[in-house]
Parts: structure tokens; sequence; C-alpha cells
């Protein structure tokens, strides 16, 4: 079972000043594996994925990543070990069309005609071949959501992480990012954060709960939901934060 | 002995003028986050306005010094901050590109207005000798001077409600605006200051340089490095930053030639921007304003 | 402006305008307009630095001058042939490089990039300007100080010929068409497209696995090689060097063509380079208004109401014109898509 581990983090941890954004992280991610990361607001996923990714230094820690300590690369080294990231800012080239944005994502694994076939492929999963010339910025929220994860399709990494992937989509919208999520799922081991426990209940797969900084809880979405310390800790003060 | 001295108060010296010529653009970097790059313009307008009112209006130097010049050059400030700069905020390339745009305009303004050519005034202090070296009274006065306005600009920042509402602003502009404040009034005013400091510099420095329209070409640059060396923090950056950038420059004036002592500070520069990318005082003297 | 049909033609058309004028006019207007032609490939220097990487260089003279001056000493010493043109951006562009290495992988943000491109204008100019003594030489060219360089030797013909002027304006042509295709060429490619990527997002670049700081300094290099050759022609032009090249007005004057031209467009910042030159002599020859002040004034009212420049403006004509006659509404047009602005 271990020799399938691919991603993996000991002790790891980050604090900013004094505040503890991760601590003492554990975590394994297996090859083809789709694992749901939740946790309420400020809980410290998207700086969990910021260390994944290179974008922060550990203060404590390492990640282990296909059996190698990943050390002090760069983003843009880790990047091209296979690492992918969705951002939860969509963050992508606003002034380019869909297309280049694809183009960038393949050209990085793949180059010439198979990457233009990689990106036609891409724009036709994401339901967005009509638009392959629009521009990022004239794009709708839930689109532009979409464009990411092509990109991330395009790029076809080994680990995707996905930050809150449908935030701020309709229940329809979601449906479909789930349906791509699932398609990524097919090519890489993928790790989605995500706060709508509806989403994650319709993906379900194996949950792993954060709470300021730490992991709590670990299981299958019953187990969680079930988890009185999971309810009291996120469910409670999610709605708290809600109202 | 006499000799270290000189140099001593040559150092001084040299600090204090890169206090005058940058403490206005500090100000306005520090508080506005605005780098206006018209300030070498409004040290030449400084200039001008002391030396015409001397020369042709009559008037007392140190009045015009130190009264004439930062007014006129301040409400200058104020009318392009109103036309201009106001526009931009929160652009900071923006900005920089448009005042780059003033400074090129005034430049041209003034050599229409006065010509090409270099006018100057002549300092009424005397010269101080120190055994048998002697330098020029005029340093005296811009020490002072520059100390003068480095404590006041603290108390200004320290003790009054502007500089309070100024200092809160720079934190938080929202804030200030949702307690009733006014930050478009505390950036008007905050930049018709850097003006007004900018015109005193060059009032104090005319008797000591000649004054042509392109003059401010040659502090821009100094001035620049000075406060982006300082960093965010207006005047302990402000204070560092000259001290270092002052005894450097004089230094190797000293040894070789003025042109040299200019490249090695601005070299200096260079690589201490390389180093400390937020400034000295963005590793050092937090938490001072 | 993606059609290629259009692309070539409009090429031919101005290959063979180009070609014409001197047959139309004086001697003197020829050498005006060589001047113009060696300026619009510095502008497409910048254009492609700036507005197409997004790397803000408030100096780019530097590299203008350095092109100048490496092309002036080397042909003092070695004669005017190849290895003086070859030096005049290998020199701009090493240095490029350098400074990028400083800057891009220690990640210093936008406005200081900014700024120190800036101050290391002025410490070139400053150092050049104090080098008048006859100690401060290169092998056997003298640097001259604020005198320049004078009787630099200038190029010939690979046939031995002399360059007149309107071999001079020709050659000018030439390179500016070549400059600008090999800039087209370059940004189709794989890495060049990562140059654009960088212009609209840095991190989303960086996290796709591009290096950031290697792409930048690319970029910096190819532009401050281009903005050299511009140097060395300009050294031929006035068979003369000095260290006012290096100058802040210098460096005010290109950043206002790539404004005015447009940031993001190549053909902009060339077209608006040769206008804004052509109206500069013009109101030099009367003494009535500074050019300076009317070239600060443009700059000001660019950024304030024009940012994006006046080619994306242009650009939306034809579409204008088309919906009037097709009587479309004119929304469709109005928006003006930022990418095809990017290609133009
Ligand atoms: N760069 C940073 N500097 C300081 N604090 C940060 C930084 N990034 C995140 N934090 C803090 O770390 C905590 C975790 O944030 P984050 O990872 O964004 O949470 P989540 O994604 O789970 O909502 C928050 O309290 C946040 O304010
Ligand atoms: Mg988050």
């Amino acid at each position: 079972m271990s020799d399938n581990i691919i991603l993996q983090t000991k002790g790891l941890g980050i604090s900013f000043g004094g505040l503890h954004a991760v601590r003492d992280v554990d975590f394994v991610l297996r090859g083809g594996e789709l694992r749901c990361l939740i946790g309420p607001n400020g809980a410290g996923k998207t700086t969990f994925f910021r260390l994944l990714s290179g974008q922060h230094t550990p203060t404590r820690g390492e990640i282990i990543y296909k059996g190698k300590p990943l050390g002090n690369l760069q983003p843009y080294q880790i990047a091209r070990l296979g690492i992918g990231v969705k951002t939860q800012v969509p963050s992508l080239f606003e002034g380019l069309s869909v297309f280049e944005n694809l183009e960038l994502a393949a050209n990085q694994t793949f180059s010439g005609l198979e990457a233009v076939s990689i990106v036609d492929e891409t724009l036709e999963r994401i339901s967005l071949q009509d638009q392959r010339h629009t521009i990022c910025q004239e794009l709708a929220h839930g689109q532009r959501q979409w464009v990411e994860l092509g990109q991330i399709l395009a790029s076809k990494p080994d680990v995707a992480l996905l930050d809150e992937p449908a935030a701020g989509m309709t229940h329809d919208e979601s449906l479909k990012t789930i349906e791509i999520i699932k398609e990524i799922t097919a090519k890489s081991s993928v790790v989605v954060v995500e706060h709508d426990m509806d989403f994650i209940k319709l993906i379900g797969e194996r949950v792993t709960v954060f709470d300021r900084g730490e992991v709590i809880a670990d299981g299958t979405f019953k187990e969680i939901a079930s988890n009185p310390q999971v309810r009291e800790a996120y469910l409670g003060r999610k709605e708290a934060a809600v109202a | 002995m006499d000799f270290a001295s000189i140099l001593a108060i040559e150092i001084l010296g040299s600090i204090a003028i890169l206090v005058l010529i940058s403490i206005g653009l500090a100000v306005v970097f520090g508080m506005m986050k605005v780098i206006n790059m018209a300030h070498g313009e409004f040290i030449m307008l400084g200039g001008y306005v002391t030396i015409f009112g001397t020369t042709h209006a009559g008037l007392n130097i140190w009045f015009c010094i130190l009264v004439l010049s930062p007014l006129i050059v301040g409400l200058v400030g104020l009318v392009l901050e109103w036309l201009v700069v106001r526009h931009l905020y929160g652009r900071m390339i923006d900005t920089m590109l448009a005042t780059w745009g003033l400074s090129l305009a005034i430049v041209g303004l003034m050599t229409m207005l006065v010509g090409n050519t270099t006018t100057g005034i002549s300092t009424p202090l005397p010269s101080v000798a120190i055994g048998k070296f002697s330098t020029s009274g005029h340093v005296f006065f811009l020490i002072a001077l520059a100390t003068f306005v480095i404590i006041a600009l603290a108390c200004l920042f320290k003790f009054t409600t502007f500089g309070l509402t100024a200092r809160a602003t720079t934190q938080d502009a929202n804030m200030v605006a949702n307690l009733g404040g006014n930050p478009r009034r505390i950036y008007a005013v905050t930049f018709g200051l850097g003006a007004a400091l900018a015109g005193l510099g060059g009032g104090a420095l005319a008797p000591i340089i000649g004054v042509i329209p392109t003059i401010g070409i040659t502090y821009i640059a100094k001035a620049f490095i000075t406060v982006i060396s300082g960093g965010a923090t207006v005047i302990a950056g402000n204070l560092a930053a000259t001290s270092l950038f002052g005894t450097i420059n004089q230094l190797f004036t000293y040894w070789y030639t003025p042109i040299i002592g200019e490249v090695a500070l601005l070299v200096c520069a260079v690589i201490l921007i390389r180093l400390l990318p937020q400034g000295i005082t963005g590793r050092f003297f937090k938490g001072t304003i | 402006m993606k059609n290629p049909v259009l692309n070539i033609s409009s090429l031919v058309g101005v290959i063979v305008l180009a070609f014409a004028i001197p047959y139309f006019v004086e001697a003197f207007t020829v050498l005006n307009f060589t001047v113009y032609i060696i300026m619009a490939i510095l502008s497409l220097s910048l254009a492609f630095v700036w507005g197409m990487g997004g790397i803000m260089v408030l100096g780019h003279s530097a590299f203008f001058g350095l092109g100048a001056y490496a092309y002036a000493i080397a042909a003092v010493n070695f004669g005017p042939g190849w290895e003086a043109v070859t030096l005049s951006m290998l020199v701009p562009a090493t240095f490029a490089a350098l400074l990028g290495y400083f800057m891009f992988y220690g990640r210093i943000s936008d406005i200081y990039v900014g700024v120190i491109t800036l101050a290391v204008t002025l410490i070139l100019f400053n150092l050049i300007n104090s080098t008048s003594g006859p100690q401060y030489k290169i092998g056997s060219a003298p640097i001259g100080g604020y005198n320049g360089i004078t009787a630099v030797p200038t190029l010939s013909w690979p046939n031995g010929n002399f360059i007149d002027i309107n071999g001079m304006f020709y050659l000018s042509v030439g390179l500016l068409i070549l400059s600008y295709l090999f800039i087209r060429y370059y940004l189709s490619t794989r890495y060049g497209k990562v140059t654009v990527a960088i212009r609209e997002n840095e991190r989303r670049a960086e996290l796709l696995g591009y290096n950031v700081a290697q792409s930048k300094l690319i970029t910096f290099s190819i532009g401050g090689a281009i903005a050299g050759l511009a140097g060395c022609m300009f050294a031929n032009w006035g068979s003369f060097v000095g260290p006012t090249i290096f100058g802040l007005v210098q460096s005010a004057q290109i950043i206002i063509w790539v404004i005015v031209g447009g940031r993001g467009t190549l053909i902009g910042p060339i077209l608006s380079c040769i206008a804004i030159q052509w109206m500069t002599t013009q109101l030099g020859m009367q003494q009535v208004v500074n050019v300076g002040f009317v070239l600060g004034i443009v700059l000001t009212i660019f950024v304030l109401l024009v940012p994006s420049g006046l080619a994306p403006l242009l650009a939306k004509i034809p579409n204008v014109v088309r919906s009037r006659l097709n009587g479309k509404p004119k929304e469709d047009v109005a928006l003006g898509s930022p990418a095809e602005e990017g290609q133009t």
C-alpha cells in the first residue's frame, strides 16, 4: 500500500508572526485518489496548498513527493515535477483568450500538434468550444473557474490541488464542475478544498477536516458528518460566520 | 584635527542636503505611495522663487527661503494634485508616468519663461574658518534647517490631529472615511506638504547652486533612491538613508571626485534595494514614523 | 489584425512606400526621416519589453546609449565592421542580462524595476559625462566625456561602397522591418508566448511551471539588444555619440512613444514614434512653444485620459466603419477585444 503514496507531509507547519496557520500536519495522498479537504474559513486549507506548491516555505516539517523530499524548490520547479494548482481566487491570463490560456498550460507538458489537440479536447471537456477565442475577462464567473480547471486538465499533473473549484457557482454549474473534477481524477491524484457540504457529499470520497491549522478528523463523508467534534468546530462556526 | 572637523561638517552638510531634497518626496511616498517624478521640478521652482524674490522683488532672502518658496511651490503642488494626481491614486506606475509628464512640462514652461540659462544668488553668510581650512557658512544653515524640518515633521505626525489622521489614512483609508475623516483631503494636503518641502529645499539650496530649468534632474535620482532605500517609514527611513548615502557621497567625493561620489551613492543604493527590497525601515526601525 | 493577408499586404505597402520616399523628398528630409526610423526601432524594443512583457523599464535609453557607445568604441578600435555591429547588440544585451539577473531573480517589484533602471541610466550618464580627460580611453578610443565621441567611423555596404543618405534610410527601414518580424516571430514561439503570459499573470505562469525570472531576463535582454541596434544606427547616422543619449529626456521620449502608441501593441509605438518625432521637429522650428512642454503635457494627458494609447482606438476604426455600413448595432464594436489589440 505505502508504495502507492504519491504525496505526503510530515509534521508540516508554517506560522505568520505568532499565528500558526498550519500546524503539525501529517497528510497522505495515494496515487489516483480523490480527497476532499474541508474546514471553516481561516482553517489553513489555502495555506496548506501554498506550502505544497512552494508558494510558502514551511517553518517546520517536510513534504515528500514521489518518495523524495521537495526541499526548497521554487514554485515553477514544483509545478514541473507535476503538482498543479487551481487557486482559490481565480487566477487566469485575463487578457488572453481561452485557447491561449489552455495552450500555455498544455505547452508545459506537451508540444506542437499534441498540445493543440489536447487543448481542443479540453475545450470540449469544459464546454467552452464556442468561447475558444473569447478573452477570459469577458467570461462569466463559473466559466472562468472552468478555464482554470481546464488548465489542470490540459497540463495533466500527477497531483492536482483544487482550491474551492465550485465557489460562487449555481447548482447546475457545480454539477458540471464535479464532472470535470472526476475527469481530472482519471489522470491525476486530486485534493479538493470545498466549503459546501452538499458538494462534498456529491463527490462522495474520503474527507479530511482542518481546523485552526490542524487535521482534526479524517474519514468517509458519513463518519465526518456524524463526528461531533467536526460538527461543533466546522458546522457550528460556519453557520455563525455566515450569519 | 581641523581637517577632521571640516570633513565632519561636510559630511553633515551632505546629509542635510539629501534630507532637504528628499524629505518632501519621502512624505508623499510614505503617506500616499505616490512616487512624484516632478519632485525635482518642485525643487527647481523653489530655487527660482527665492532667486526672483530677492533679485527682482528685493525681498529678504530668509523670508524667501523659509516662507515664500514653500508657500508658492506648495500651492503649485495642490493645484497639480487636484488636476492630475488625485485621479490616479492606487495606480503607482501611472502616477509615476503622469508626474513625469508634469516634470517635462514644468521644465519646458520654465525654459519658455526664463530661458535656458543659469542664475544664482550668493549667500549672505560669511565663510567659516577652522584652522587653515574654511567652509561655506551656508552649510551650517542647511544643517540647522534640515534638523529643524525633521523635528517639525516628527511633531506634526506625532502630536497633531492632521498627523494622526494622515497616518491612519496610510494604514486604512476606508476606515478613516468611515470614521468621518476625508482621505481625499488628507492626500491633497499631504501632496501639498511634500511640494512645499521641496520648495523649501530648493530655496535653501539656491545660494549654493546655479539654478537652471533642468536642474531638477540632478536631484530627482538621488531623492528617489534615498526615499526608496529608506522604505515606507517616512522620518526614520529618511534619516537612515540620508545618513548612509550622505556619508558615502561625501567620502567618495573627498577621495576621488564629486562625480564618483554620486556614482558611489547610486551604486550603493541599487545594491541596498536588492538586499532590502522593503527599504531599510522594512527590516529595521519598524514601528517608528 | 489577425488576418495574414492583411498583414502581408500592409507590410508590402509599407516597404513600397518607404522605398519610394527618397524619390519624392529632399535629402534633408530623408536624413530626418532616417532618424525617425532609427528611433522607431528603439520604440519597438520598449514596446516589446514593456508593452508585451510587462516589464516597466523607465531608463530604456541605457541600452540605446550602450549600443551606440559600444559601436563607436569598437568602430574606432577595429574599424566599422560586423564586429562593431555585433558588439553594439551584445554589450547592451549582456548588461541587460546582468541587471535583469539582479532584479528578476531578486524578485524586485515592478515599481522598483522602473526606478532601478532609471537610476542605472543616470549612473551611466554621470559616468560617461565625467570621462572627458585624455586618460579615459578604451583601446584607442577616447570616451570624450560630455563632448562625446566625434567622427565615429561609419558602416559601408558589404561590397565596400559608401552608404549614402538614401542608403542609410533604406538600411534603417530594413532593420526596423527585420526587428519587427523577429519580435513577431519570437512572440509566436513557445517561449515568446510566455512573455505575454507573464505580463498577464505572473503567479499563474509560475504555477504552470514557467520560470518567470528566466523568461523576463530573456525578454529584457532581447529588448536591450534591439535598443542597442538602434543605438548603433544612431551612431552611424550622425557619426557621433554623446552622453545625452543616456539622459532622462531620452528615456522619457521612449516612454511617451510607447504610451501614445499603446502598450500591448507593436505597430502603435512604431507609428507614434515617427509621428511624435515629426511633430517635435515641426515644433522645434518655431521658437514659441517649448517641445519638452508639449511632450510632457501629452504624456500626462495620455496617462490620464487615453491610458491604452492610440493603437487600440485606431484598430477599432475599420470595425466601426464596417458596422456603420452593415447597419449593425454599435455595441459589438465598442467592446473591442483586448486580445486583438494584443496582436496588432
Ligand atoms: N500571508 C499571510 N500572512 C499572514 N497570515 C496569513 C497569510 N496567509 C494566511 N494567513 C492566515 O492564516 C490563516 C489560514 O488562512 P487560509 O489558509 O487562507 O484559510 P482557509 O483557506 O482555510 O480559509 C488565516 O487566519 C489567515 O488570516
Ligand atoms: Mg481558502
